[in-house]
């Protein structure tokens, strides 16, 4: 109970802090038009040369593309943010000041940031998406949406867990400001569905990077792909995930030295 | 001049010497560097193969010849980014850099050219590795492999110049992440960084002639991987010249004007 007041206490100072600079709404709108209007010439060069990549369609890739962005959104928004300044109070030894504070540790980093604005690129992906739906030849039934909103969830949840698990090393690599790079690298992979990769890349892009879990799955959930035993795995992986970065977390704050800040 | 000599060997050779250190970190970031043109290559060898082995020329071979030469080029091409420049022009961090009687572009150029040869290093074991996965077809000319040695110097002069002009605009306005995504974006399409300038329409590559991109991309790459004639390759190396004198003249203008702008906040 006390952790929901918590969390919506951080949202309402995230939102409150980005509301006064209503401008910066305009520049992130633009900028989700930027990220879409190249997503977009990348589709139309791919369909120009061709009239489906690894048995998905023009309109299903559109879909996979608004998920893509939806989903980028709430990273950027809710998740790299807060695992961004984790890394920088590891570096200067100030997570002392979060350490001693009366609440888990692992759930009060998780929260702390809220980037009101970037939500702009959720919106934008659920429009794109939308739109894809619109054109795809079969309709999305009330099974395949619940089983696209708990992809979606699950997803999220073990990108969560992979981001603090990647942050989480800094306690012993300390200086780790390409993490962010390497994240948006692998991510963009999700653009496209992971099985058109090689196998060896799959592989690694479902369990090592769940990006597979939080794009492809969810958009095989819209395009009727996706099986009962898959959905099953990824409940799973998420709770081994959960409990992996648990594990991890609690193995770093034992080494953490803290730094006299 | 002996005194810029003197000072670009110590810059590179302390970059050499603090970056080789963060070993771990420069392979995180290579990882991050290699995702992206292998996404790129399974895209386009997919759509190679169901075409019946090759779109626009390039076979899966020559495709991933292009890619894993993007992966040195990429490495090369790494400057100092305009968020960088913004970083520094927010904080006032760059009332430092003005005490010192250079410019303080000099400190980016040389210090990244040293990094550069600790990327080259870390880089040589994972093009190995990329090339037994992908079997690229490469078969230059020693004309070529010349071309392309001096074209990804040149590669890197040019990035560093268009984006040390994007930074400088900082001075004026400290909201600059919109026009920065935009000329990446510009920059992702025009370039030959998602693919090779020849898959792209006729009038896109037309529009490319005038801008700056493409040198820092597709001219390196198709310089080792393509069948340019001699001329090709040396009006590009000229081209590349052309764009990194325009850049300086670019960055000497805004600076000239900029600086006066400039009001060290804190620090």
């Amino acid at each position: 109970m006390k952790i929901i007041k918590l969390i919506w206490s951080y949202l309402r100072i995230g939102i409150a802090n980005e509301l006064q600079y209503r401008a910066n709404f305009f520049i992130q709108l633009f900028q989700s038009f930027i990220a879409l209007a190249t997503g977009l010439i990348v589709l139309w060069l791919v369909f120009s040369k061709t009239t489906q990549l690894g048995g998905w369609s023009q309109p299903e890739l559109l879909a996979v593309m608004g998920i893509y962005m939806l989903v980028g959104g709430v990273i950027q928004s809710a998740i790299q943010p807060n695992m961004q300044r984790l890394m920088n109070e590891i570096q200067d030894g100030t997570l002392d000041f979060t350490l001693t504070k009366p609440v888990d540790g692992q759930i009060l980093v998780s929260i702390r940031e809220f980037r009101f604005w970037q939500l702009t690129d959720v919106i934008v992906g659920l429009v794109v998406m939308i739109i894809a739906i619109g054109q795809l030849n079969e309709q999305v039934g009330i099974l395949q949406a619940l089983a696209f909103a708990a992809a979606l969830i699950l997803g999220g949840i073990m990108i969560y867990c992979f981001w603090l698990i990647l942050t989480t090393t800094a306690f012993w690599l300390i200086r780790i400001w390409e993490l962010v790079n390497l994240f948006q690298g692998l991510y963009a992979a999700g653009r496209w569905p992971v099985t058109i990769y090689p196998q060896w890349l799959r592989i690694g892009l479902t369990f090592l990077v769940p990006v597979a879990f939080a794009v492809t799955v969810p958009a095989q959930a819209l395009t009727n792909r996706l099986t009962p035993l898959t959905l099953l795995g990824a409940l799973g992986l998420a709770v081994l995930l959960v409990a992996l970065a648990r594990f991890i977390w609690r193995l770093g704050v034992r080494s953490y030295s803290g730094a006299s800040a | 001049m002996r005194r810029y000599i003197d000072f670009y060997l110590t810059s590179m050779k302390i970059a050499i010497l603090e970056q080789f250190q963060y070993r771990a970190q420069n392979y995180f970031y290579m990882v991050g560097v290699i995702v992206e043109p292998t996404i790129y290559l399974v895209v386009w060898s997919t759509i190679a193969n169901q075409q019946g082995g090759s779109v626009g020329g390039y076979t899966a071979g020559g495709l991933a010849a292009y890619y894993i030469v993007w992966t040195l080029v990429r490495q090369m091409n790494i400057v100092f980014t305009p968020y960088g420049w913004e970083d520094r022009i927010q904080h006032g961090r760059l009332s430092m850099e003005l005490m010192r009687p250079m410019h303080p572009i000099h400190s980016d150029v040389s210090y990244f050219a040293g990094w550069k040869f600790v990327m080259i290093l870390l880089w040589i074991p994972v093009a190995a590795i990329l090339a037994l996965i992908f079997k690229p077809t490469l078969n230059p000319t020693w004309l070529q492999v010349i071309v392309f040695f001096i074209a990804i110097w040149g590669a890197y002069l040019v990035r560093t110049m268009i984006y040390s002009v994007l930074g400088l605009i900082t001075l004026w306005t400290t909201r600059v992440s919109a026009l920065f995504e935009l000329i990446f974006a510009f920059e992702m399409i025009l370039s030959g960084r998602f693919v090779p300038m020849t898959l792209m329409p006729v009038w896109v590559q037309h529009v490319a002639n005038y801008l700056p991109f493409q040198w820092t991309f597709f001219f390196p790459i198709n310089a080792l991987v393509g069948q340019s004639s001699p001329v090709v390759l040396v009006t590009g190396l000229g081209m590349q010249l052309l764009w990194i004198l325009i850049g300086i003249v670019g960055v000497r203008i805004i600076w000239h004007f900029g600086v006066r702008r400039f009001s060290s906040v804190g620090n």
